[in-house]
Protein backbone atom coordinates (compact mmCIF):
# COMPACT_ATOMS: atom_id res chain seq x y z
CA UNK A 1 0.00 0.00 0.00
CA UNK A 2 1.32 3.43 -1.05
CA UNK A 3 0.41 6.15 0.98
CA UNK A 4 1.73 9.18 0.01
CA UNK A 5 -0.22 12.51 1.90
CA UNK A 6 -2.69 13.94 -0.59
CA UNK A 7 -2.54 17.06 0.98
CA UNK A 8 -0.18 18.91 3.39
CA UNK A 9 -1.28 21.32 5.98
CA UNK A 10 -0.14 24.90 5.37
CA UNK A 11 3.00 26.67 6.61
CA UNK A 12 2.53 26.62 10.38
CA UNK A 13 1.83 30.55 11.39
CA UNK A 14 3.97 30.19 14.94
CA UNK A 15 7.11 28.96 15.69
CA UNK A 16 7.49 25.84 18.18
CA UNK A 17 9.04 26.95 21.01
CA UNK A 18 12.75 26.94 22.24
CA UNK A 19 14.24 24.26 23.88
CA UNK A 20 11.93 21.24 22.33
CA UNK A 21 13.26 18.52 20.48
CA UNK A 22 11.98 18.37 17.06
CA UNK A 23 11.78 15.05 15.20
CA UNK A 24 10.77 13.95 11.83
CA UNK A 25 8.33 11.01 13.16
CA UNK A 26 5.20 10.39 10.95
CA UNK A 27 2.94 8.76 13.42
CA UNK A 28 0.49 8.35 10.94
CA UNK A 29 2.46 6.36 8.47
CA UNK A 30 3.02 2.61 7.77
CA UNK A 31 6.36 2.28 8.85
CA UNK A 32 5.33 3.40 12.17
CA UNK A 33 2.29 1.13 11.98
CA UNK A 34 4.32 -1.63 11.15
CA UNK A 35 6.81 -1.14 14.27
CA UNK A 36 6.24 2.08 16.81
CA UNK A 37 8.00 0.66 19.50
CA UNK A 38 11.63 2.33 18.52
CA UNK A 39 10.27 5.56 17.71
CA UNK A 40 7.76 5.20 20.91
CA UNK A 41 11.06 4.90 22.48
CA UNK A 42 12.98 7.62 20.48
CA UNK A 43 10.20 10.21 21.71
CA UNK A 44 10.11 9.33 24.94
CA UNK A 45 14.11 9.74 25.68
CA UNK A 46 13.65 12.87 23.20
CA UNK A 47 11.76 14.81 25.81
CA UNK A 48 8.63 15.11 28.32
CA UNK A 49 7.30 17.20 25.38
CA UNK A 50 8.06 16.86 21.80
CA UNK A 51 7.55 18.53 18.65
CA UNK A 52 6.44 16.64 15.23
CA UNK A 53 7.79 18.16 12.03
CA UNK A 54 5.71 16.37 9.59
CA UNK A 55 2.46 17.65 10.79
CA UNK A 56 3.18 20.74 12.88
CA UNK A 57 2.07 19.56 16.40
CA UNK A 58 3.21 18.77 19.60
CA UNK A 59 4.02 15.85 21.20
CA UNK A 60 3.50 13.63 24.73
CA UNK A 61 4.85 10.46 24.77
CA UNK A 62 5.75 9.61 28.01
CA UNK A 63 3.65 8.77 31.32
CA UNK A 64 3.81 11.44 33.19
CA UNK A 65 3.35 13.87 30.37
CA UNK A 66 0.09 12.03 28.73
CA UNK A 67 -1.59 11.76 32.50
CA UNK A 68 -1.20 15.20 33.35
CA UNK A 69 -2.73 16.43 29.31
CA UNK A 70 -5.20 13.44 29.87
CA UNK A 71 -6.63 15.16 33.32
CA UNK A 72 -6.61 18.54 32.46
CA UNK A 73 -9.27 19.45 30.28
CA UNK A 74 -9.28 23.13 30.93
CA UNK A 75 -6.19 23.62 29.47
CA UNK A 76 -6.02 20.94 27.22
CA UNK A 77 -9.82 20.92 25.43
CA UNK A 78 -11.36 18.35 23.57
CA UNK A 79 -14.53 20.67 21.66
CA UNK A 80 -11.61 22.04 19.55
CA UNK A 81 -11.83 18.22 18.28
CA UNK A 82 -9.46 15.27 19.40
CA UNK A 83 -7.98 14.47 16.50
CA UNK A 84 -5.33 16.84 14.06
CA UNK A 85 -8.17 19.18 12.31
CA UNK A 86 -8.59 22.16 14.80
CA UNK A 87 -12.67 22.51 14.74
CA UNK A 88 -11.83 26.22 15.05
CA UNK A 89 -10.10 26.34 12.07
CA UNK A 90 -11.25 23.67 9.94
CA UNK A 91 -14.85 22.38 9.26
CA UNK A 92 -15.38 18.96 11.19
CA UNK A 93 -15.79 16.10 8.35
CA UNK A 94 -19.17 15.24 10.31
CA UNK A 95 -21.29 16.93 12.93
CA UNK A 96 -19.35 16.66 16.13
CA UNK A 97 -19.54 14.39 19.09
CA UNK A 98 -21.51 15.87 21.94
CA UNK A 99 -19.23 13.58 24.25
CA UNK A 100 -15.82 12.92 22.80
CA UNK A 101 -15.81 15.90 21.28
CA UNK A 102 -17.75 18.77 24.03
CA UNK A 103 -16.29 20.34 27.09
CA UNK A 104 -17.50 20.94 30.97
CA UNK A 105 -20.40 22.02 30.77
CA UNK A 106 -21.72 20.40 27.70
CA UNK A 107 -20.08 17.50 28.15
CA UNK A 108 -20.74 16.97 31.84
CA UNK A 109 -24.87 16.79 30.92
CA UNK A 110 -23.85 14.12 28.09
CA UNK A 111 -21.23 12.19 30.02
CA UNK A 112 -23.56 11.31 32.63
CA UNK A 113 -26.61 10.18 30.71
CA UNK A 114 -24.13 7.68 28.90
CA UNK A 115 -22.89 6.58 31.86
CA UNK A 116 -25.88 5.74 33.27
CA UNK A 117 -27.07 4.03 30.05
CA UNK A 118 -23.45 1.80 30.49
CA UNK A 119 -23.28 1.56 34.16
CA UNK A 120 -21.85 -1.59 36.45
CA UNK A 121 -25.27 -2.45 37.72
CA UNK A 122 -26.37 -2.38 33.56
CA UNK A 123 -23.49 -5.25 33.04
CA UNK A 124 -24.62 -7.60 35.71
CA UNK A 125 -27.92 -7.94 33.64
CA UNK A 126 -25.60 -8.69 30.02
CA UNK A 127 -23.09 -10.89 32.03
CA UNK A 128 -24.78 -14.42 31.24
CA UNK A 129 -25.41 -13.38 28.00
CA UNK A 130 -22.38 -12.33 26.82
CA UNK A 131 -20.58 -14.82 28.56
CA UNK A 132 -23.07 -17.48 27.41
CA UNK A 133 -22.42 -16.31 23.58
CA UNK A 134 -18.67 -16.49 24.08
CA UNK A 135 -18.40 -20.24 25.08
CA UNK A 136 -21.02 -20.88 22.16
CA UNK A 137 -18.42 -18.95 19.90
CA UNK A 138 -15.46 -20.95 21.01
CA UNK A 139 -17.35 -24.27 20.98
CA UNK A 140 -17.78 -23.37 17.22
CA UNK A 141 -14.36 -22.30 16.58
CA UNK A 142 -13.13 -25.48 18.31
CA UNK A 143 -15.21 -27.85 15.78
CA UNK A 144 -13.39 -26.59 13.09
CA UNK A 145 -9.97 -26.37 14.96
CA UNK A 146 -8.36 -23.64 12.28
CA UNK A 147 -9.72 -20.07 12.00
CA UNK A 148 -8.81 -16.30 11.41
CA UNK A 149 -9.30 -15.17 14.63
CA UNK A 150 -9.86 -11.25 13.73
CA UNK A 151 -12.53 -11.77 11.36
CA UNK A 152 -13.88 -15.08 12.99
CA UNK A 153 -13.06 -14.38 17.15
CA UNK A 154 -12.65 -10.69 17.14
CA UNK A 155 -14.72 -9.50 14.67
CA UNK A 156 -17.57 -12.35 14.98
CA UNK A 157 -18.05 -12.06 18.67
CA UNK A 158 -18.60 -8.27 19.62
CA UNK A 159 -20.79 -8.62 16.35
CA UNK A 160 -22.96 -11.20 17.96
CA UNK A 161 -23.31 -9.63 20.90
CA UNK A 162 -22.84 -5.54 20.78
CA UNK A 163 -25.35 -4.35 18.36
CA UNK A 164 -27.86 -6.55 19.67
CA UNK A 165 -27.67 -4.86 22.99
CA UNK A 166 -27.42 -1.49 21.26
CA UNK A 167 -31.36 -2.35 20.12
CA UNK A 168 -29.58 -2.27 16.03
CA UNK A 169 -32.35 -4.03 13.76
CA UNK A 170 -30.24 -7.20 11.80
CA UNK A 171 -30.02 -5.71 8.45
CA UNK A 172 -27.56 -3.25 7.21
CA UNK A 173 -24.76 -4.13 10.27
CA UNK A 174 -22.50 -4.97 7.16
CA UNK A 175 -21.68 -0.57 7.69
CA UNK A 176 -20.94 -0.90 11.64
CA UNK A 177 -17.11 -1.61 11.17
CA UNK A 178 -16.64 0.20 7.63
CA UNK A 179 -17.79 3.17 9.39
CA UNK A 180 -16.22 3.31 13.15
CA UNK A 181 -12.87 2.60 11.12
CA UNK A 182 -13.87 5.76 9.04
CA UNK A 183 -14.36 7.42 12.09
CA UNK A 184 -10.93 6.47 13.49
CA UNK A 185 -9.17 7.37 10.45
CA UNK A 186 -10.63 10.45 10.36
CA UNK A 187 -8.78 11.69 13.49
CA UNK A 188 -5.52 11.57 11.92
CA UNK A 189 -3.76 13.97 9.31
CA UNK A 190 -4.85 13.90 5.94
CA UNK A 191 -3.29 11.36 4.20
CA UNK A 192 -4.25 8.55 2.24
CA UNK A 193 -6.09 6.41 4.75
CA UNK A 194 -7.86 9.32 6.23
CA UNK A 195 -9.17 10.98 2.47
CA UNK A 196 -9.90 7.61 1.19
CA UNK A 197 -12.22 6.65 4.28
CA UNK A 198 -13.76 9.73 3.86
CA UNK A 199 -14.23 9.66 0.05
CA UNK A 200 -16.03 6.39 0.74
CA UNK A 201 -17.83 7.35 3.64
CA UNK A 202 -21.31 8.12 2.05
CA UNK A 203 -22.83 4.51 2.25
CA UNK A 204 -21.90 4.37 6.00
CA UNK A 205 -23.23 7.43 7.40
CA UNK A 206 -26.39 7.58 5.56
CA UNK A 207 -26.70 3.76 7.74
CA UNK A 208 -25.67 5.30 10.94
CA UNK A 209 -27.83 8.17 10.80
CA UNK A 210 -30.65 6.02 10.13
CA UNK A 211 -29.98 3.90 12.74
CA UNK A 212 -29.48 6.32 14.89
CA UNK A 213 -33.35 7.72 15.21
CA UNK A 214 -35.78 6.66 17.87
CA UNK A 215 -37.92 4.05 16.00
CA UNK A 216 -35.09 2.19 14.80
CA UNK A 217 -34.04 0.86 18.07
CA UNK A 218 -35.12 -1.73 19.92
CA UNK A 219 -36.87 -1.36 23.61
CA UNK A 220 -34.84 -2.20 26.92
CA UNK A 221 -31.49 -1.73 24.20
CA UNK A 222 -28.67 0.68 24.77
CA UNK A 223 -30.06 3.41 22.23
CA UNK A 224 -33.56 3.07 23.40
CA UNK A 225 -32.26 4.16 27.46
CA UNK A 226 -30.56 7.10 25.70
CA UNK A 227 -33.40 7.77 23.64
CA UNK A 228 -35.60 7.70 27.11
CA UNK A 229 -33.22 10.40 28.46
CA UNK A 230 -34.75 12.77 25.99
CA UNK A 231 -37.90 12.25 27.58
CA UNK A 232 -36.67 13.04 31.22
CA UNK A 233 -35.36 16.02 29.97
CA UNK A 234 -31.62 15.20 30.90
CA UNK A 235 -30.90 15.61 27.00
CA UNK A 236 -32.88 17.04 24.09
CA UNK A 237 -34.53 14.81 21.29
CA UNK A 238 -32.02 16.29 19.15
CA UNK A 239 -29.32 15.34 21.23
CA UNK A 240 -30.49 11.83 21.48
CA UNK A 241 -29.56 9.88 18.26
CA UNK A 242 -26.00 12.04 18.28
CA UNK A 243 -25.20 10.27 21.49
CA UNK A 244 -26.17 7.03 19.91
CA UNK A 245 -24.12 7.78 17.37
CA UNK A 246 -20.80 7.70 19.76
CA UNK A 247 -21.82 4.09 21.02
CA UNK A 248 -22.07 2.84 16.98
CA UNK A 249 -19.07 4.93 16.41
CA UNK A 250 -16.76 3.85 19.59
CA UNK A 251 -18.54 0.66 20.82
CA UNK A 252 -17.92 -1.78 18.09
CA UNK A 253 -14.44 -1.86 16.30
CA UNK A 254 -12.28 -0.75 19.83
CA UNK A 255 -13.71 -4.35 21.02
CA UNK A 256 -12.37 -6.04 17.76
CA UNK A 257 -8.87 -4.54 17.93
CA UNK A 258 -8.75 -5.10 22.06
CA UNK A 259 -10.01 -9.05 21.36
CA UNK A 260 -7.37 -9.08 18.64
CA UNK A 261 -4.89 -8.20 21.02
CA UNK A 262 -5.84 -10.13 24.01
CA UNK A 263 -5.83 -13.26 21.12
CA UNK A 264 -2.68 -11.92 19.56
CA UNK A 265 -0.79 -11.83 23.00
CA UNK A 266 -2.14 -15.06 24.39
CA UNK A 267 -0.77 -16.92 20.94
CA UNK A 268 2.92 -15.13 21.56
CA UNK A 269 3.08 -15.56 25.20
CA UNK A 270 3.18 -19.19 25.52
CA UNK A 271 3.15 -19.20 29.50
CA UNK A 272 0.97 -16.62 30.08
CA UNK A 273 -1.53 -18.63 28.35
CA UNK A 274 -0.57 -21.42 30.85
CA UNK A 275 -1.28 -19.16 33.28
CA UNK A 276 -4.62 -17.99 32.16
CA UNK A 277 -5.42 -21.93 31.64
CA UNK A 278 -4.50 -22.82 35.17
CA UNK A 279 -6.87 -20.01 36.56
CA UNK A 280 -9.63 -18.66 34.45
CA UNK A 281 -10.51 -15.99 36.75
CA UNK A 282 -7.59 -14.28 35.59
CA UNK A 283 -9.18 -13.40 31.66
CA UNK A 284 -10.71 -10.40 32.93
CA UNK A 285 -6.92 -8.75 34.37
CA UNK A 286 -5.42 -10.65 31.18
CA UNK A 287 -7.32 -9.12 28.41
CA UNK A 288 -6.84 -5.80 30.17
CA UNK A 289 -3.32 -6.44 30.08
CA UNK A 290 -3.30 -6.69 26.63
CA UNK A 291 -5.30 -3.01 26.79
CA UNK A 292 -1.68 -1.93 27.65
CA UNK A 293 -0.02 -3.94 25.98
CA UNK A 294 -1.22 -2.97 22.37
CA UNK A 295 -3.28 -0.20 23.02
CA UNK A 296 -5.72 -1.00 20.65
CA UNK A 297 -6.70 2.88 20.92
CA UNK A 298 -2.92 4.28 19.88
CA UNK A 299 -3.95 7.95 20.04
CA UNK A 300 -5.81 10.99 20.76
CA UNK A 301 -4.85 14.66 20.49
CA UNK A 302 -5.92 18.05 22.45
CA UNK A 303 -5.83 21.70 21.78
CA UNK A 304 -4.58 24.45 24.11
CA UNK A 305 -7.12 26.67 25.50
CA UNK A 306 -4.19 28.56 26.54
CA UNK A 307 -0.24 29.07 26.87
CA UNK A 308 0.90 26.03 29.14
CA UNK A 309 3.86 25.19 30.58
CA UNK A 310 4.29 21.62 30.54
CA UNK A 311 7.55 18.79 31.35
CA UNK A 312 9.62 22.74 31.25
CA UNK A 313 8.42 23.30 28.19
CA UNK A 314 5.86 26.66 26.92
CA UNK A 315 2.87 25.45 24.56
CA UNK A 316 1.04 28.06 22.91
CA UNK A 317 -2.50 28.65 23.13
CA UNK A 318 -4.45 27.11 20.31
CA UNK A 319 -1.97 24.37 19.50
CA UNK A 320 -2.48 20.56 19.12
CA UNK A 321 -1.45 18.23 21.18
CA UNK A 322 -1.16 14.41 20.25
CA UNK A 323 -0.91 11.88 23.07
CA UNK A 324 0.46 8.74 22.64
CA UNK A 325 -1.07 6.51 24.96
CA UNK A 326 0.89 3.59 23.53
CA UNK A 327 3.64 4.29 24.38
CA UNK A 328 3.22 5.96 27.86
CA UNK A 329 1.43 2.36 28.18
CA UNK A 330 5.18 1.20 27.83
CA UNK A 331 6.81 3.85 29.43
CA UNK A 332 9.65 2.39 31.61
CA UNK A 333 9.28 5.16 33.89
CA UNK A 334 5.85 3.95 34.97
CA UNK A 335 5.75 0.34 34.23
CA UNK A 336 8.52 -2.60 35.32
CA UNK A 337 9.40 -4.99 32.30
CA UNK A 338 6.64 -2.93 30.14
CA UNK A 339 7.67 -4.60 26.96
CA UNK A 340 6.53 -8.22 29.17
CA UNK A 341 2.67 -9.83 28.32
CA UNK A 342 2.29 -10.04 32.55
CA UNK A 343 -1.79 -11.53 33.11
CA UNK A 344 -1.29 -10.64 36.77
CA UNK A 345 0.11 -7.01 36.89
CA UNK A 346 -1.31 -4.47 38.40
CA UNK A 347 -2.74 -2.48 35.23
CA UNK A 348 -4.78 -0.07 36.99
CA UNK A 349 -3.38 3.12 36.27
CA UNK A 350 -3.04 2.27 32.52
CA UNK A 351 -4.57 5.24 29.76
CA UNK A 352 -5.36 2.41 26.88
CA UNK A 353 -9.05 3.78 28.24
CA UNK A 354 -8.10 7.50 28.51
CA UNK A 355 -8.21 9.38 31.81
CA UNK A 356 -9.71 11.93 33.66
CA UNK A 357 -13.26 13.12 32.72
CA UNK A 358 -13.21 11.51 28.86
CA UNK A 359 -12.07 8.25 29.77
CA UNK A 360 -14.09 5.76 28.19
CA UNK A 361 -17.56 5.54 29.02
CA UNK A 362 -17.76 1.86 27.41
CA UNK A 363 -14.86 0.71 29.35
CA UNK A 364 -17.34 -1.45 31.23
CA UNK A 365 -18.46 -3.01 28.14
CA UNK A 366 -15.09 -3.89 26.73
CA UNK A 367 -14.09 -5.35 29.67
CA UNK A 368 -17.21 -7.61 29.95
CA UNK A 369 -16.41 -8.74 26.30
CA UNK A 370 -12.91 -9.62 26.70
CA UNK A 371 -13.58 -11.35 30.11
CA UNK A 372 -16.03 -13.40 28.62
CA UNK A 373 -14.04 -14.56 25.34
CA UNK A 374 -11.18 -15.14 27.27
CA UNK A 375 -12.81 -17.12 30.13
CA UNK A 376 -14.33 -19.56 27.48
CA UNK A 377 -10.99 -19.82 26.00
CA UNK A 378 -9.07 -20.57 29.27
CA UNK A 379 -12.04 -23.13 29.81
CA UNK A 380 -12.20 -24.74 26.50
CA UNK A 381 -8.83 -24.59 24.90
CA UNK A 382 -5.76 -26.67 25.47
CA UNK A 383 -3.50 -24.68 22.91
CA UNK A 384 -3.14 -21.74 20.81
CA UNK A 385 -0.96 -21.91 17.76
CA UNK A 386 -0.38 -19.16 15.03
CA UNK A 387 -0.10 -21.33 11.66
CA UNK A 388 0.29 -19.04 8.98
CA UNK A 389 1.60 -15.63 8.05
CA UNK A 390 0.07 -12.85 10.40
CA UNK A 391 -1.31 -9.38 8.58
CA UNK A 392 -1.44 -5.66 10.41
CA UNK A 393 -4.75 -3.46 9.65
CA UNK A 394 -3.51 -0.09 8.94
CA UNK A 395 -5.57 3.12 10.32
CA UNK A 396 -5.08 6.49 11.57
CA UNK A 397 -6.20 5.94 15.31
CA UNK A 398 -6.68 2.22 16.10
CA UNK A 399 -3.73 -0.59 15.97
CA UNK A 400 -4.22 -4.39 15.80
CA UNK A 401 -4.46 -7.06 12.65
CA UNK A 402 -5.63 -7.79 9.58
CA UNK A 403 -5.79 -11.19 9.59
CA UNK A 404 -4.26 -13.61 12.84
CA UNK A 405 -4.67 -17.30 11.45
CA UNK A 406 -5.02 -19.29 14.47
CA UNK A 407 -5.18 -23.36 15.45
CA UNK A 408 -6.30 -24.30 18.50
CA UNK A 409 -7.29 -27.83 19.90
CA UNK A 410 -9.89 -28.76 22.72
CA UNK A 411 -8.82 -29.32 26.42
CA UNK B 1 0.86 10.08 57.25
CA UNK B 2 -2.03 8.51 57.91
CA UNK B 3 -2.90 4.89 59.49
CA UNK B 4 -5.66 3.13 57.19
CA UNK B 5 -6.61 -0.45 58.11
CA UNK B 6 -7.68 -2.86 55.48
CA UNK B 7 -9.36 -6.34 56.33
CA UNK B 8 -9.55 -9.21 54.00
CA UNK B 9 -12.51 -11.30 53.75
CA UNK B 10 -10.42 -14.00 55.73
CA UNK B 11 -9.83 -11.86 58.53
CA UNK B 12 -6.13 -10.80 57.59
CA UNK B 13 -5.67 -7.15 58.09
CA UNK B 14 -3.31 -5.02 56.89
CA UNK B 15 -1.66 -1.16 58.23
CA UNK B 16 -1.14 1.00 55.52
CA UNK B 17 0.48 4.82 56.02
CA UNK B 18 -1.44 7.00 53.41
CA UNK B 19 -0.64 9.96 52.13
CA UNK B 20 -2.65 13.25 52.66
CA UNK B 21 -4.88 14.06 49.26
CA UNK B 22 -3.80 10.63 47.82
CA UNK B 23 -7.34 8.58 47.44
CA UNK B 24 -8.46 5.66 49.87
CA UNK B 25 -7.94 3.15 47.06
CA UNK B 26 -4.64 4.73 45.56
CA UNK B 27 -3.19 4.13 49.45
CA UNK B 28 -4.53 0.60 49.01
CA UNK B 29 -2.77 0.01 45.45
CA UNK B 30 0.76 1.93 46.35
CA UNK B 31 1.20 -0.17 49.45
CA UNK B 32 0.23 -3.19 47.22
CA UNK B 33 -3.22 -4.25 49.21
CA UNK B 34 -4.97 -7.26 47.46
CA UNK B 35 -8.73 -6.77 46.39
CA UNK B 36 -8.81 -3.26 45.45
CA UNK B 37 -8.35 -3.63 41.62
CA UNK B 38 -9.71 0.04 40.76
CA UNK B 39 -10.01 -0.87 36.74
CA UNK B 40 -10.51 2.74 35.86
CA UNK B 41 -7.70 4.25 38.04
CA UNK B 42 -9.93 6.39 40.76
CA UNK B 43 -12.10 8.10 37.54
CA UNK B 44 -15.46 6.80 39.09
CA UNK B 45 -16.59 4.25 35.97
CA UNK B 46 -16.02 0.63 37.38
CA UNK B 47 -17.14 0.51 41.31
CA UNK B 48 -13.89 -1.91 41.27
CA UNK B 49 -12.54 -0.38 44.53
CA UNK B 50 -15.53 -1.31 46.74
CA UNK B 51 -15.24 -1.28 50.44
CA UNK B 52 -17.18 -1.79 53.57
CA UNK B 53 -16.36 1.24 55.93
CA UNK B 54 -16.21 0.32 59.71
CA UNK B 55 -18.99 1.67 61.44
CA UNK B 56 -17.89 3.68 63.54
CA UNK B 57 -16.47 5.63 60.62
CA UNK B 58 -19.13 5.78 58.17
CA UNK B 59 -20.66 9.04 59.64
CA UNK B 60 -17.22 10.37 59.48
CA UNK B 61 -16.75 10.47 56.09
CA UNK B 62 -18.03 13.03 53.57
CA UNK B 63 -21.51 11.87 51.90
CA UNK B 64 -21.47 10.26 48.45
CA UNK B 65 -22.44 11.78 45.42
CA UNK B 66 -25.41 10.58 43.26
CA UNK B 67 -22.43 9.12 40.98
CA UNK B 68 -20.92 7.16 43.74
CA UNK B 69 -24.50 6.01 44.88
CA UNK B 70 -25.56 4.72 41.50
CA UNK B 71 -22.07 2.70 40.41
CA UNK B 72 -22.74 1.06 44.30
CA UNK B 73 -25.81 -0.46 42.77
CA UNK B 74 -23.28 -2.48 40.54
CA UNK B 75 -20.57 -3.88 42.64
CA UNK B 76 -19.93 -7.48 42.21
CA UNK B 77 -20.26 -8.20 46.18
CA UNK B 78 -23.33 -7.18 47.84
CA UNK B 79 -23.93 -3.51 47.92
CA UNK B 80 -24.49 -2.82 51.84
CA UNK B 81 -25.17 0.44 53.97
CA UNK B 82 -21.51 0.69 54.67
CA UNK B 83 -20.40 0.11 50.94
CA UNK B 84 -18.40 2.75 49.56
CA UNK B 85 -15.98 3.40 46.15
CA UNK B 86 -12.65 3.58 48.32
CA UNK B 87 -11.72 5.77 45.10
CA UNK B 88 -13.85 8.40 46.08
CA UNK B 89 -12.99 8.84 49.96
CA UNK B 90 -9.91 11.20 50.28
CA UNK B 91 -7.04 10.49 52.50
CA UNK B 92 -6.96 13.36 55.28
CA UNK B 93 -5.60 13.20 59.20
CA UNK B 94 -9.18 12.97 60.69
CA UNK B 95 -9.33 9.69 59.11
CA UNK B 96 -6.77 8.08 60.64
CA UNK B 97 -7.00 4.86 62.14
CA UNK B 98 -10.02 4.00 59.55
CA UNK B 99 -10.86 0.68 59.13
CA UNK B 100 -12.33 -0.99 55.59
CA UNK B 101 -13.37 -4.54 54.72
CA UNK B 102 -12.45 -5.92 51.30
CA UNK B 103 -14.81 -7.31 49.80
CA UNK B 104 -14.87 -10.82 47.99
CA UNK B 105 -15.23 -9.89 44.81
CA UNK B 106 -14.69 -7.19 42.99
CA UNK B 107 -15.99 -8.38 39.49
C1 LIG C 1 -10.99 -2.05 24.08
C2 LIG C 1 -11.96 -1.25 23.73
C3 LIG C 1 -11.93 0.25 23.88
C4 LIG C 1 -10.86 1.09 23.96
C5 LIG C 1 -9.37 0.74 23.92
C6 LIG C 1 -11.41 2.44 24.12
C7 LIG C 1 -10.63 3.58 24.28
C8 LIG C 1 -11.13 4.84 24.56
C9 LIG C 1 -10.33 5.99 24.87
C10 LIG C 1 -8.80 6.02 24.91
C11 LIG C 1 -11.17 7.04 25.12
C12 LIG C 1 -10.78 8.45 25.55
C13 LIG C 1 -10.95 9.48 24.48
C14 LIG C 1 -10.39 10.82 24.86
O1 LIG C 1 -9.82 10.99 25.96
O2 LIG C 1 -10.48 11.75 24.05
C15 LIG C 1 -12.52 6.54 24.93
C16 LIG C 1 -13.67 7.30 25.05
C17 LIG C 1 -14.93 6.84 24.72
N1 LIG C 1 -15.30 5.52 24.48
FE1 LIG C 1 -14.05 3.93 24.41
N2 LIG C 1 -12.77 2.37 24.12
C18 LIG C 1 -13.13 1.06 23.98
C19 LIG C 1 -14.43 0.56 23.96
C20 LIG C 1 -15.57 1.33 23.97
C21 LIG C 1 -16.92 0.81 23.96
C22 LIG C 1 -17.29 -0.66 23.99
C23 LIG C 1 -17.77 1.90 23.93
C24 LIG C 1 -19.28 1.94 23.93
C25 LIG C 1 -20.07 1.00 24.36
C26 LIG C 1 -16.94 3.09 23.95
C27 LIG C 1 -17.41 4.40 23.92
C28 LIG C 1 -16.64 5.51 24.19
C29 LIG C 1 -17.18 6.86 24.25
C30 LIG C 1 -18.62 7.27 24.00
C31 LIG C 1 -16.09 7.69 24.60
C32 LIG C 1 -16.13 9.20 24.83
C33 LIG C 1 -16.21 9.47 26.31
C34 LIG C 1 -16.09 10.94 26.69
O3 LIG C 1 -15.61 11.72 25.87
O4 LIG C 1 -16.49 11.29 27.82
N3 LIG C 1 -15.62 2.71 23.99
N4 LIG C 1 -12.47 5.19 24.62
S1 LIG D 1 -11.43 2.95 40.83
FE1 LIG D 1 -13.06 2.78 39.39
S2 LIG D 1 -14.74 3.53 40.54
FE2 LIG D 1 -13.12 3.62 41.97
Amino acid sequence: MNLTDVSAPAAHPTAPADGIAHLDIDPFSIAFFDDPYPAHEAMREAGPVIYLDRWNVYGVARYAEVYAVLNDNRTFCSSRGVGLSDFAKETPWRPPSLILEADPPAHTRTRAVLSKVLSPAVMKRLRDGFMAAAEAKVDELLARGQFDAITELAEAYPLSVFPDALGLKPEGREHLIPYASLVFNAFGPPNELRQQAIARSAPHQAYVTEQCQRDNLTPGGFGACIHAFAETGDITPAEAPLLVRSLLSAGLDTTVYGIGAAVYCLARFPEEWQRLRQDPSLARNAFEEAVRFESPVQTFFRTTTREVEIGGVTIPEGEKVLMFLGSANRDVRRWERPDVYDISRKVSGHVGFGSGIHMCVGQLVARLEGEAVLTALARKVATIEVNGAVKRRYNNTLRGLESLPISITPA
Amino acid sequence: MTTITFIHPDNRSEDVKAEEGASVMLAALTHGVDGIVAECGGNAVCATCHVYVDDAWVAKLDPMSDDEDALLDGTASERLPNSRLSCQIKVSPALDGLVVRVPERQS
